[in-house]
């Protein structure tokens, strides 16, 4: 095993081209932990951990471009408010400590269905940018990025260098079921963000299909609901039969297996479950900003 | 490969280090400081806690060669620590440049030998929260930084902080009476 | 002095600071606290090897070949031992049944047995090699249940046993059965008004304790070897240990290092032998660590069961009978099954008088991991079920769960279903009472100005409810466990106390094997031996095998049996004290040959407080020394047809209130309080008590709500190896657990205390179910409840 310690991003890229079998590491709570246990001997470890941009953030006008090595706890302390869903997400990932390390570069890196982020980046709406020493930097849109059960969009001499995610234009939420109360690895999780200015809803599943997935009927459905109800205009509350319409095609969206972290039934259930819960949290938010913009007005 | 940094205040190096290899086991194995805990390495437990450039990380999941250059404070480090940033915010008098400047020095302070406790520790012995004990280095460190940053905590604050450390014997209320002691010391000037 | 057994009468006040009684600090607590103590794993020796076991990748085969050449080929490879390198005839170890191989032998038995084991110069080197070693199997049909262990042509799991069980059972596939009749069931039933049946199932559950599997085997010059090692009976170890190696005991030195955690985990052997012969192959020091992964297939789990109860009672109340059928999983290897199975039958009827009773208890040999000793065990499963019963059965009769459980409450005088009287306090309605009593914690803590606090809501930080679907409930339960080993087995301790002036200052040393796995039994060493000798300073010398056994730190034994030693000791070596005083100062005041003497505050006074001697002056220039084995009142085994029989030592009862709120959408359980009342017979240290109390109710309430080793049951594989998928409670799972400590003497034991390390992990998981059951109305049959089972998905 060799150790790379590039100092900066071209010298990253330039050992990711001359090594495309490195695997980068940053937060290190992935990759070590199948060196600890014996379940990877990768010929080449790329630390990322000197490559200062990746700890870097920027907010522009409509997106927040968030290096991909920036830790969850500075998302869920600084980004609360341009990244809501993303910083309850990143709230959710395992351990203090491991959000003390840990970034969205590495969970998109390891495109695992049950990584915390990918929901909240489907539903906020994300690229992901990624770069070659060849071919320079190109932007993968969340949705073509997961390619198969842990397999993404990357290819060999790439590495990730920042997500672009657009920033909160209405509430979003984010819940996700583990059979403990803390540090612990989705049974499944949703993600939802409401898009007043474009008066859509998007949605995201971790952990109930191959790939973290969008649940877009149910998404083209309430989009619909809402529009047809006026409801973006009239802020009524959304019925039950409306939340549930939602919540049943969220879990047919799901594509879940029976693993010991759950059942595939249960999965689908509780993904119905969240996607009627955040729906009205989401919703209610909404109506109060509503109300208040109005009584201030 | 070759690894340097500083672990305590003291620069270190280790010489032969696959790569492979944790910070814990670096530190365990090479340095002769075995206070941080080998319990599941795998980012699960917080047995393995350490102050990485001043932030608490599982120190399982750091490859060693991340280390390279950067601060780490152990269990073993935790009292001088503690005494330095008392200092640093002038409660011992000693001006805030000296303490920024702080070196540990000799090998009490390495192994904790010969200095006294941090508060956290004393209240940690005191509340009856260390039973076999191999959680708490880990629980110390995580507790020590709370503190720092929240001198008084509500229970929930607390058990948020701690909610990555497994304790297996004590069912955590001592461990929360301990952090609970810690603070009320703290903010009394005991 | 006191014979062997008797109740010892307490002659030493309390003016010695630091005695019984009081909440003295762990006298480990400041290495604990800085780093410093030496765990197991921390052992590091110039020149050291790592060794690393290769273990099966399936659970039953036969082993066709291995093949370690290249193994041996990698440089850094210094010894790679398989079954054929085993020096003696003696292959086989086993607690009771010496049935598990050192390292297999044509066949492996269970997932993660070991077949070869290798020293290295570094860890990855040795992992290298072990991966290099091929290994052909033959794959055999697994037995995984009753069901297969018991049809007519299943494999036995072991062919040609010849152990002691083998007689009376009625499969091969059977360790160890065990019958309880007492009365008659049928006359009985017919008297009962309502009849109540269940079939409960109980997970397999891993003690988890957070120190691995570790130690350093160091070759000495003798053609010994030294084994540093976390275990805890030394003694046991070192009996099962040298046959192997074909050392005299005498050349196998053990010293206990520092323990993290075990809960009975660490009664069997994992590493000791390897670690051993790797030392003895290459002449140098061997280390062995786990990791977590292979922890999990190091060690015995807790018994998996099924059990088939049918409870009985009158309209007013009063239990009729009981019939059950307790079914153990005891995996490959034999280990501590038999006294689980004696555990599970015996105290299968609960803290409850019913007079007529037809139990059967059974373990099965399959080819699961192997099960065995954990805090409770067999009591544990049994009170899963019985608890379940008593509030179906309180249902049925339209009654209040804790009044109907007091109706039906032992108390001392109580015959058990074995024939045996209950002849210390029993105070298990007032225990019932007692948290009953304690003011329910206030509703919706979760509600704050700022929103819900999802921290103290089910689900925690992953924030899935606000509120919403989250029902509170409320549940008891309540527990019996023997305190001891029983069934007549020989549990003695052994103590050696040494009393000399150090420093000018009288001191105390006290030398145990006892295994301090985290219990305090060093702190309360040390506070017997200020109690018994007026002494302040106490050094409790580390735990090896050159004093005599103190049995296994494991039923709640150890302040009991080598506590019960030290004084013992301690009382042997004030006599000892006073005739040397009589000797030098007798003649200098009446007093020395009129009054009864005491030692306290460092000195000899009369028991009317009259100071004669300062202790320090008395022991100028001599050293006394006791090494003394002490053993409890004897028990006896069960008969193997009817289980009569007085075999157990002492009770020791726990009451669990639980107070949940369920999330009844999703199925997410947030437990609000474990309130605990226990009887402890007497504190000898309160802080450590309840820190007692506190673990073994978080313990039970792992096992209620997440805790389980998932085995496919096609392959007898072991899914879900690591703490990422076997969870235990972390602070935000787990609750205040207020504690009400009752303290009736038991005149039968030291100071009339009584073992209190398990009966707190009993009562604690029915309770969280009854509670679970109270908030879903669902029935629940099976621990751990997961959500599919609270959302019926």
């Amino acid at each position: 095993m060799d150790f790379l310690r590039p100092a900066s991003w071209e010298e990253a890229l330039a050992a990711k081209a001359e090594h495309p079998t490195a695997v980068p590491i940053a937060g290190g709570t992935d990759v070590m932990v199948e060196i600890n246990f014996d379940h990877r001997r990768p010929e080449y470890l790329l630390d990322l951990n000197r490559v200062g941009d990746l700890y870097q953030w920027e907010v522009g006008e409509d997106t927040v471009r968030l290096g991909a090595s920036v830790p969850y706890t500075r998302i869920m302390e600084e980004l609360r408010a341009e990244l809501p869903g993303l910083a309850l997400a990143s709230h959710t990932v395992a351990s203090p400590q491991i959000r003390n390390r840990g970034g969205v570069g590495g969970n998109l890196g390891t495109a695992s269905p049950a990584g915390d982020a990918h929901p909240a980046l489907l539903a906020a709406g994300a690229e992901v940018e990624v770069a070659s020493a060849a071919r320079g930097t190109r932007l993968i849109p969340i949705d073509a990025f997961y390619t198969g059960v842990k397999r993404n969009a990357l290819q060999p001499d790439e590495l990730i260098r920042a997500v672009h995610v657009k920033k909160a234009d209405g509430p979003q939420q984010y819940s996700k079921v583990g059979t403990r109360n803390a540090m612990v690895i989705a049974v499944c999780a949703f993600g939802l963000a409401l898009h007043p200015e474009t008066r859509t809803v998007r949605t995201g599943i971790g952990s109930a299909a191959p790939t973290p997935v969008r649940a877009r009927a149910a998404e083209e459905f309430l989009d619909a609901a809402l529009e047809e109800g006026g409801f973006w205009d009239n802020g009524k509350i959304i019925t039950p039969s409306l939340a549930k319409r939602f919540a049943d095609l969220c879990s047919a969206a799901c594509n879940p297996i029976d693993d010991v972290r759950g059942t595939a039934s249960y999965r689908r259930h509780a993904v119905g479950v969240m996607a009627r819960r955040t729906l009205t949290w989401t919703w209610e938010s909404y109506r109060g900003a509503r109300r208040t913009a109005e009584g201030a007005a | 490969m070759r690894v340097n940094f500083t672990v305590n205040g003291r620069p270190q190096e280790a010489d032969d280090v696959w790569e492979g290899e944790s910070l814990l086991y670096v530190l365990r194995e090479r340095l002769g400081l075995p206070g941080s805990k080998n319990a599941c390495e795998q980012g699960e437990c917080g047995s393995c806690t350490v102050r990485l450039d001043g932030v608490p990380v599982c120190s399982c999941l750091v490859a060693a060669g991340q280390a390279e250059g950067r601060d780490v404070v152990t269990v073993e480090g935790l009292a001088d620590y503690a005494r330095q940033r008392a200092c640093g915010t002038g409660s011992c008098g000693t001006p805030l440049d000296e303490a920024k400047g702080w070196q540990a020095k000799g090998t009490d302070s390495q192994t904790g030998e010969g200095t006294g406790l941090s508060p956290i520790q004393q209240a940690f012995i005191d509340a009856g929260a260390v039973q076999c004990g191999f959680c708490t280095p880990g629980l110390l460190v995580a507790s020590d930084e709370l503190l720092e940053r929240n001198a008084n905590p509500t229970d929930a604050d607390i058990r948020e902080a701690l909610s990555g450390n497994l304790c297996r014997c004590t069912g955590y209320e001592k461990i929360m009476d301990a952090v609970r002691l810690a603070a009320a010391r703290q903010s009394e000037g005991v | 002095m006191p014979a062997n057994g008797a109740p010892t009468k307490i002659t030493q006040g309390s003016k010695t600071r630091g005695g019984i009684g009081e909440s003295t600090l762990r006298p480990d607590g400041t290495l604990k606290v800085t780093g410093e103590f030496a765990y197991s794993s921390d052992m590091w020796h110039e020149d050291m090897l790592w060794g690393q076991i290769l273990r099966s990748t399936v659970a039953h085969a036969e082993i066709v070949s291995i093949d370690t050449s290249e193994a041996l080929a990698l440089p850094g490879v210094y010894a790679v031992m398989t079954y054929d390198d085993l020096p003696t005839e003696v292959k086989n170890y086993g607690l009771e049944i010496q049935d598990t191989p050192v390292l297999a032998h044509g066949k492996v038995r269970h997932h993660g047995e070991p077949v070869a084991i290798v020293a290295a110069d570094h860890p990855e080197t040795a992992r290298r090699a072990a991966a290099k070693i091929k290994v052909d199997y033959r794959e055999l049909p697994v037995i995984t249940d009753e069901k297969s262990a018991l049809a007519p042509d299943a494999i036995l799991v072991h062919e040609g046993r010849d152990d002691h069980h083998i007689g009376h059972v009625p499969h091969p596939n059977i360790v160890h059965r065990q019958p309880i009749v007492r009365g008659n069931v049928e006359e009985a039933r017919a008297r009962a008004d309502v009849i109540v049946e269940g079939e409960y199932t109980f997970g397999m559950q891993d003690q988890a304790f957070l120190g691995p599997e570790s130690g350093l085997a160091v070759p000495e010059e003798d053609g010994g070897v030294h084994l540093y090692i976390a275990t805890q009976w030394l003694h046991s170890d070192l009996r099962q240990i040298a046959p192997v190696l074909g050392l005299p005991e005498e050349k196998v030195r053990m010293t206990l290092a520092g323990v993290g955690g075990a809960f009975g985990g660490r009664e069997d052997l994992s590493m000791q032998i390897h670690a051993c012969l790797l030392a003895l192959r290459t002449g140098k020091p061997v280390k062995i660590v786990y990791n977590r992964f292979e922890s999990f297939f190091g060690h015995v789990h807790r018994h998996p069961a099924k059990l088939y109860y049918e409870h009985g009672a009158t309209k007013d109340g009063k239990l009729t009978h009981l019939k059950c059928r307790i079914v153990l999983d005891g995996g490959a290897y034999a280990s501590a099954s038999p006294a689980v199975v004696g555990n599970a039958s015996s105290l299968s009827v609960g803290p409850y008088v019913v007079d007529d009773v037809d139990i059967e208890a059974v373990a099965l040999y399959t080819n699961n991991p192997p099960c065995g000793a954990m805090r409770g065990f067999g009591a544990v499963q049994a009170c899963f079920a019985y608890e379940a019963q008593m509030d179906k059965l309180a249902k049925k009769l339209g009654m209040d769960p804790v009044e109907f459980r007091q109706l039906n409450a032992m108390e001392q005088g109580t015959i058990m279903p074995t024939g045996q009287p209950v002849d210390s306090p029993a105070p298990v309605a007032e225990l019932l009472r007692r948290v009953k009593a304690m003011p329910l914690p206030p509703e919706r803590q979760w509600e704050s100005s700022e929103g819900a606090d999802v921290r103290q809501l089910p689900g925690g930080l992953s924030n899935t409810t606000h509120g919403e679907g989250v029902v509170r409930g409320i549940g008891y339960a309540v527990g019996i466990k023997n305190v001891g080993f029983s069934e007549g087995f020989d549990d003695y301790s052994t103590a050696k106390v040494r009393m000399e002036v150090v420093g000018g200052e009288a001191v105390a040393t006290v030398h145990t094997a006892m295994a301090e796995v985290g219990q305090g039994g060093v702190t309360v060493h040390a506070q017997i031996a200020r109690t018994e000798l007026g002494v302040s300073r106490v050094t409790i010398h580390p735990a090896d095998t050159q004093v005599g056994s103190a049995g296994s730190t494991s039923a709640s034994r150890q302040t009991y049996v080598t506590g019960g030693a030290v004084k013992n000791a301690c009382e042997l070596v004030r006599e000892k004290v006073l005739e040397i005083g009589r000797r030098k100062l007798g003649s200098y005041h009446p007093a020395w040959a009129t009054a009864e003497l005491l030692l306290e505050g460092g000195k000899v006074v009369t028991d009317g407080g009259e100071v004669l001697a300062d202790l320090a002056d008395v022991l100028e220039g001599e050293a006394v020394e006791v090494e003394e084995e002490w053993r409890h009142r004897p028990t006896e085994p069960f008969d193997l047809r009817t289980g009569q029989g007085h075999g157990h030592v002492q009770y020791s009862f726990a009451a669990h209130r639980a107070v949940v709120e369920v999330d009844t959408e999703l199925g997410l359980v947030k437990v609000i309080e474990l309130a605990c009342a226990q009887d402890v017979g007497k504190a000898l240290n309160p802080l450590s008590v309840i820190g007692q109390i506190q673990g073994g109710t978080t313990q039970g309430l792992g096992v209620a709500v997440m805790e389980e080793i998932i085995v496919d049951p096609k392959t007898a594989k072991v899914r879900n190896p690591s703490f990422t998928d076997y969870l235990i409670p972390t602070i935000l799972d787990t609750p205040t657990i207020p504690v009400d400590v009752l303290e009736l003497a038991d005149d039968h034991a030291p100071y009339g205390l009584r073992g209190i390390g398990e009966a707190p992990t009993l009562s604690s998981t029915p309770a969280v179910l009854a509670a679970i059951r109270n908030a879903t109305g669902l029935e629940l049959n099976r621990t751990p409840v997961r959500p599919e089972h609270l959302t019926g998905t």
